[in-house]
């Protein structure tokens, strides 16, 4: 098991985001959580990557309690993982090129060459070569997204975990997002974790899809599965119907 | 009834005082934590030197016209109000002494600290906490590049530096400025008013206002910015970050004026 989280629960901002979250994604899977907007999606994916510590219940990464690890432990651990966040996150005063390079330049000691070839190599993967040299405030947000993604995979992680990856996006290039995602997965045989309410993107991505609803994992299944399901929820929130448990 | 009420009011009011008490306590601690984790980091700044110039440049050299436009007019203005008085006992010649004794002793490293928090301590947390709404933070978290070392440690060295490098400015404009009011209007030489300053100044003064005083305002500007920049939260947002930089002005302008007089009174004994 890559990542398991057992009875997790967290409060925030006064409302029980998290009421018992169980769920195990297996090493090189890609792991879809579906749920409205504000059901913890994001939340979820915080502590996989230690962002934020349960209340209650653990979080375990490759055997590793993430709960119980310390700063420079906690440290160590996230060096398996990428995270495409949700607006990308780059950091704004560092080109394109310099944020892809970022993690190689803070945690390897390869030559700049080393540096420049590896980053040109993700740039390129993503179509992004030809933009390197652009600031984060004069691209678009599919190429912010892209850029975040190249930054998230550069140090080859063993985990990706995608945060909204297609919402704001035109249907053309959530499709495209949608094909990085799995040639990443393909290419680099990771595992994937991805939050988001785009169904299509759910089901194109996904290996198993995992339902959040009420804080608590409604349905774990496979694409076929979820779309066939007899669950009332989960089968009003794909059909995106307004009658429905869901209010 | 009316007994109810008012223990309710003073309950809530003991209740919002210690909450406050309680905040800044652990906002403290907080600080004061991310500022030794962060100098702890020092090692590395030969490789973050670019970033610590930049900041420097930013902090330092983008400041230099208000410094020098704040500090000729308060050495002028003092300069004034000392010399109408000094006029009445025939010792108006004494003014050079008295501002410049003030300059390097007082105004200097403090108009720089209060410079700085308006502007310098004041960017570094909207900028930072911008960064933690835009979750550039937790971006740099989950890459295990800790933002003490990344963000705090080029703007704590930068502003640390900075600030005497500002002070030294201040103190020869403020002077020089009080010696124009003192030519022109006052009716004293350049001759006698430098003779004054020179008589009277010491090692002591000159030497506290940019080793002791300006650096460690500096220092308490920059984390106290960077403090409560990372403060924020991702949900917080505009307001959080509008929060953050009022706070980081009021708070380093209280401190620099208590920090003042603690340093003052130190300085007397050494």
């Amino acid at each position: 098991m890559m990542i398991s989280l057992t009875n997790v629960t967290k409060r925030l901002g006064g409302q029980d985001v998290l009421q018992g979250v169980d769920l195990e994604i297996e090493r090189g899977e890609t792991m879809v959580v579906i749920g409205r907007s504000g059901s913890g999606k994001s939340v979820a994916i915080k502590h996989m990557v230690g962002l934020l510590r349960p209340d209650a219940g653990t979080v375990t990464v490759d055997g590793t309690d993430v709960g119980g690890l310390d700063k420079s432990g906690m440290f160590e651990l996230r060096r398996k993982f990428g995270v495409l966040f949700q607006s990308g996150a780059l950091i704004n005063w560092l080109s394109v090129f310099d944020n892809v390079a970022l993690p190689l330049r803070e945690h390897t000691r390869l030559a700049p060459e080393e540096i420049e070839t590896k980053v040109c190599e993700k740039l390129d993967l993503l179509d992004l070569g030809e933009h390197a040299e652009k600031m984060p405030a004069d691209i678009s947000g599919g190429m912010k997204k892209r850029a975040g993604l190249a930054r998230a995979i550069v140090l080859d992680p063993e985990i990706v975990l995608y945060d909204e990856p297609t919402s704001g996006l035109d249907p053309v290039m959530a499709s495209r997002i949608n094909h990085l995602i799995i040639d990443v997965k393909e290419k680099l045989g990771v595992t994937s974790v991805v939050v988001t309410h785009d169904m299509e993107s759910a089901y194109t991505v996904g290996d198993r899809i995992a339902m959040l609803y009420g804080g608590r994992i409604v349905q774990v299944g496979t694409p076929d599965e979820i779309r066939e399901s007899t669950d009332a929820v989960v089968r009003q929130f794909v059909e995106g119907r307004l009658e429905g448990p869901i209010t | 009834m009316t007994p109810t009420i008012r223990m309710t009011a003073k309950t809530d009011v003991l209740t919002a005082t210690g909450r406050a008490v309680l905040n800044a306590t652990e906002l403290s601690g907080r600080a004061l934590l991310m500022m030794f984790r962060s100098l702890g980091y020092v090692g590395t700044l030969w490789r973050r030197r670019r970033e610590v110039l930049a900041q420097m440049l930013v902090c330092g050299v983008h400041s230099l016209p208000v410094a020098m436009l704040v500090a000729a007019f308060s050495g002028m203005v003092l300069a004034l109000q000392v010399g109408i008085e000094l006029a009445d006992w025939r010792q108006s010649a004494r003014v050079g002494a008295i501002v410049a004794a003030s300059m390097c002793r007082e105004l200097g490293p403090v108009w720089i600290g209060v410079i700085l928090s308006a502007r310098v301590g004041s960017a570094m947390a909207a900028e930072i906490g911008t960064m933690s709404v835009s979750e550039e933070i937790d971006a740099l978290e989950v890459m295990s590049i800790d933002p003490a070392k990344f963000l705090v440690l080029p703007r704590l060295i930068a502003l640390t530096l900075m600030a005497p490098v500002l002070t030294v400015f201040a103190d020869l404009i403020g002077i020089l400025g009080g010696a124009l009011v003192g030519k022109y209007q006052l009716g004293v030489s350049y001759h006698e008013y430098f003779d004054w300053a020179q008589r009277t100044l010491t090692n002591r003064d000159i030497l506290s206002g940019l080793f002791i005083k300006a650096p460690i305002f500096g220092l308490m500007i920059a984390v106290v910015g960077c403090a409560l920049g990372l403060n924020v939260k991702p949900s917080e947002g505009a307001e959080g970050v509008g929060n953050a930089t009022r706070n980081a002005v009021v708070v380093a302008l209280i401190l620099l004026i208590v920090f003042n007089y603690f340093l003052t009174s130190v300085i007397r004994y050494i």
